[in-house]
């Protein structure tokens, strides 16, 4: 599903060139649910982003079900996000004015979808997540645990390959943690691959293999 | 990029961001507004001094009788010049390229009477051309023709006030019935409407004056020469002047420079003084006007660019979950184009709606009257104002747009 090889990628602080990525190999196969380690600054969310088509690199040949990823246009890599992957983010990123529903349908806007069909889909989505009853309430109105649930349901709904979790349980209590990854291990049951950035070892024992990333190298590859 | 579905999502947005969609629409209204109440304003003043111009052609000319200011060929100061037909003929043989022209004859108030009704009118004995000359709106009946002059006919076209002073009741028919103008009859052929708002306008009576001369004064003298001078440019008239005041210098002997032995009115003249004012008040009101918009431009654009600013990190979101950048950008601009044309909108009928109540029911004064905003105007401002809000809009999205989700996404 994911086939990196050789990625380098800099950061251009000031004057100085920030070497984050050097020479990064990784195989990732579908169905696969696998987390990224290590120390903050290691390169993990880079190479997050770089999976994701958020960030390009500089060196190197990415994969993404077969269709190589570089210097794709704007455009080209908002269609590749919109089909192929799912993201869920520490902070949640839910727009905060938009209601649990609407945040869940709003991939489906950028499909073209039309709004009574994804809003119905959006709500099917959310009483998975079991939110039914919150689907009108703004992303302030909900708790840390029910406000990923609307990301990962947001993630979800455009039938995506890859699901991108950036420290998904950063900013949970232990309970909702487990809670998510429950949800997480369950999306990957059927068959989506999930990539995991964490720093937690409980997270990342979950996962199939545990790939830790030091000073821009891969430095370990866990098979949990 | 005009689906449904799209308005439906900028509408969403507005609904939920009312505060500053407030803020945004506010500056717009005001600017509109302002714009209109100033035009408004501006054209309620013009067309009440047109109003003063009203009654009279614009491009008539008066000349009458005065004193003599000037010793000239021996003769002394204040003598008193007298015109009489002689006058009247030589300038409409000799001066070329006036339009209509006619003598007057000043006899003052008169005791008119119908039957016992009677009242003291301004009685104006003319050629039948003072009527063009004078812009008299014959509402019944005609004004005084060439045969009237000719047979010395005893007739009377008289003023609406005049009619209804005189013709009361049952017999308010006043038409081909005989009054008494100082107790000689004299047969009624029209009604007139004076288009000057002034009372007195109202309350004249026209008479030939041919009969004038032989009913109320057994000579030849006149009083007052008007004519009008046709398409002819300002040069032009300047010249039938000069070349009037020749005639009547030789005729009566008195010096061309002396200012005082005939009075000229060219209300020509008069009036172009007052359109070189106007055009400078236009000039003044648009100059406030584009400032007035300018700063709605930069209100829209300062409160675009906080918009942008605000939503990058949602412009980032979007872009995750597949937003195409032109889908960014048209999302922000159709934002700033659906509120600066609403906001627009309401400003441009407040204040036409307020020019409206003005108009009925503030009385015209003397120098104002109907307030009104010139509409294509209004519509070319609110254009411009959608515009500058899309320009605005434009190049904040644009950098929103470039921006990579992964930097608006990133954590503060």
């Amino acid at each position: 599903m994911i086939k990196i090889n050789q990625i380098h990628k800099s950061y251009l602080t000031g004057q100085n060139s920030l070497h984050v990525l050097k020479g990064i190999d990784l195989n990732i196969e579908a169905g696969e649910m696998i987390s990224i380690m290590g120390a903050s600054g290691s390169g993990k969310s880079t190479l997050l982003n770089i999976l994701g088509i958020l960030d390009n690199y500089d060196s190197g040949a990415y994969f993404l079900d077969g269709i190589k990823i570089e210097k794709l246009t704007e455009r080209k890599a908002a269609q590749l996000r919109n089909k192929m992957l799912g993201f869920v983010f520490q902070s949640f990123n839910l727009v905060s004015f938009k209601n649990a529903m609407e945040n869940v349908a709003l991939p489906l806007y950028y499909q073209n979808v039309p709004r009574k069909k994804r809003n119905l889909i959006a709500m099917e989505y959310l009483d998975r997540m079991g939110l039914k009853d919150w689907a009108h309430h703004l992303p302030n109105e909900l708790s840390g645990g029910q406000k990923q649930r609307v990301a990962i349901a947001r993630a979800l709904i455009g039938k995506p390959k890859v699901i991108l979790a950036d420290e998904p349980t950063g900013a949970l209590d232990s309970t909702t943690s487990l809670e998510v990854m429950d949800l997480l291990q369950e999306i990957n049951a059927n068959g989506i691959t999930v990539i995991i950035v964490t720093h937690e070892h409980d997270i990342a024992k979950r996962t199939g293999k545990t790939i830790r990333i030091t000073d821009g190298n891969i430095t370990e590859i866990i098979v949990n | 990029m005009f689906e449904l579905d799209k308005w439906q999502e900028i509408y969403s947005t507005i609904r939920k961001n009312k505060l500053r969609t407030f803020l945004t629409g506010f500056s717009v209204a005001w600017g509109i507004f302002m714009l209109i109440i100033l035009l408004g304003s501006g054209a309620g003043l013009e067309n009440g001094v047109k109003e003063q111009f009203k009654g009279g052609a614009t491009n008539g000319v008066w000349i009458s009788s005065g004193q003599t200011s000037l010793k000239y060929k021996g003769l002394k100061t204040g003598r008193q010049i007298k015109f009489t037909n002689e006058d009247y003929k030589s300038i409409k043989t000799t001066v070329e390229g006036y339009d209509r022209i006619s003598a007057r004859l000043f006899l003052g108030n008169k005791l008119i009477s119908y039957k016992n009704e009677y009242g003291s009118f301004f009685l104006s004995p003319c050629h039948p051309d003072y009527g063009y000359i004078k812009e008299v709106d014959i509402i019944q009946g005609r004004f005084l023709n060439t045969i009237d002059i000719k047979e010395f006919r005893k007739v009377a076209v008289i003023g609406e006030k005049v009619k209804s002073s005189l013709f009361k009741g049952a017999d308010s028919i006043a038409m081909g019935k005989y009054i008494k103008i100082n107790g000689v009859l004299f047969q009624v052929v029209g009604v007139f409407r004076d288009y000057s708002r002034n009372d007195d306008e109202q309350k004249r009576v026209y008479i030939p004056i041919s009969t004038a001369q032989r009913v109320f004064q057994g000579e030849n003298v006149i009083n007052q020469i008007s004519f009008t001078t046709g398409d002819a440019s300002a040069e032009e008239a300047d010249l039938m002047i000069k070349k009037s005041k020749a005639v009547l210098a030789k005729m009566h002997t008195f010096d061309m420079e002396d200012n005082r032995a005939i009075n000229v009115w060219n209300k020509n003249e008069e009036v172009r003084k007052f359109k070189a004012l106007f055009a400078g008040i236009r000039l003044f009101i648009w100059i406030i006007g584009i400032g007035t918009i300018i700063a709605g431009i930069v209100g829209v654009s300062n409160i675009m660019m906080i918009v942008v600013k605000e939503r990058t990190k949602e412009i980032g979101i979007r872009k995750s979950l597949g937003a195409t950048p032109w889908s960014i950008v048209a999302l922000i601009m159709q934002e700033a184009i659906v509120i600066t044309s609403f906001a627009g909108y309401i400003g441009l009928v407040l204040g036409v709606g307020l020019l409206e109540l003005i108009s009925k029911k503030m009385p015209p004064s003397e120098f104002f009257r109907n307030p009104e905003a010139n509409f294509s105007v209004a519509l070319m401002a609110t254009m411009l104002l959608i515009v500058s809000g899309a320009i605005a809009g434009f190049f904040p999205a644009m950098n929103a747009a470039k921006v990579k989700p992964v930097e608006a996404l990133r954590d503060e």
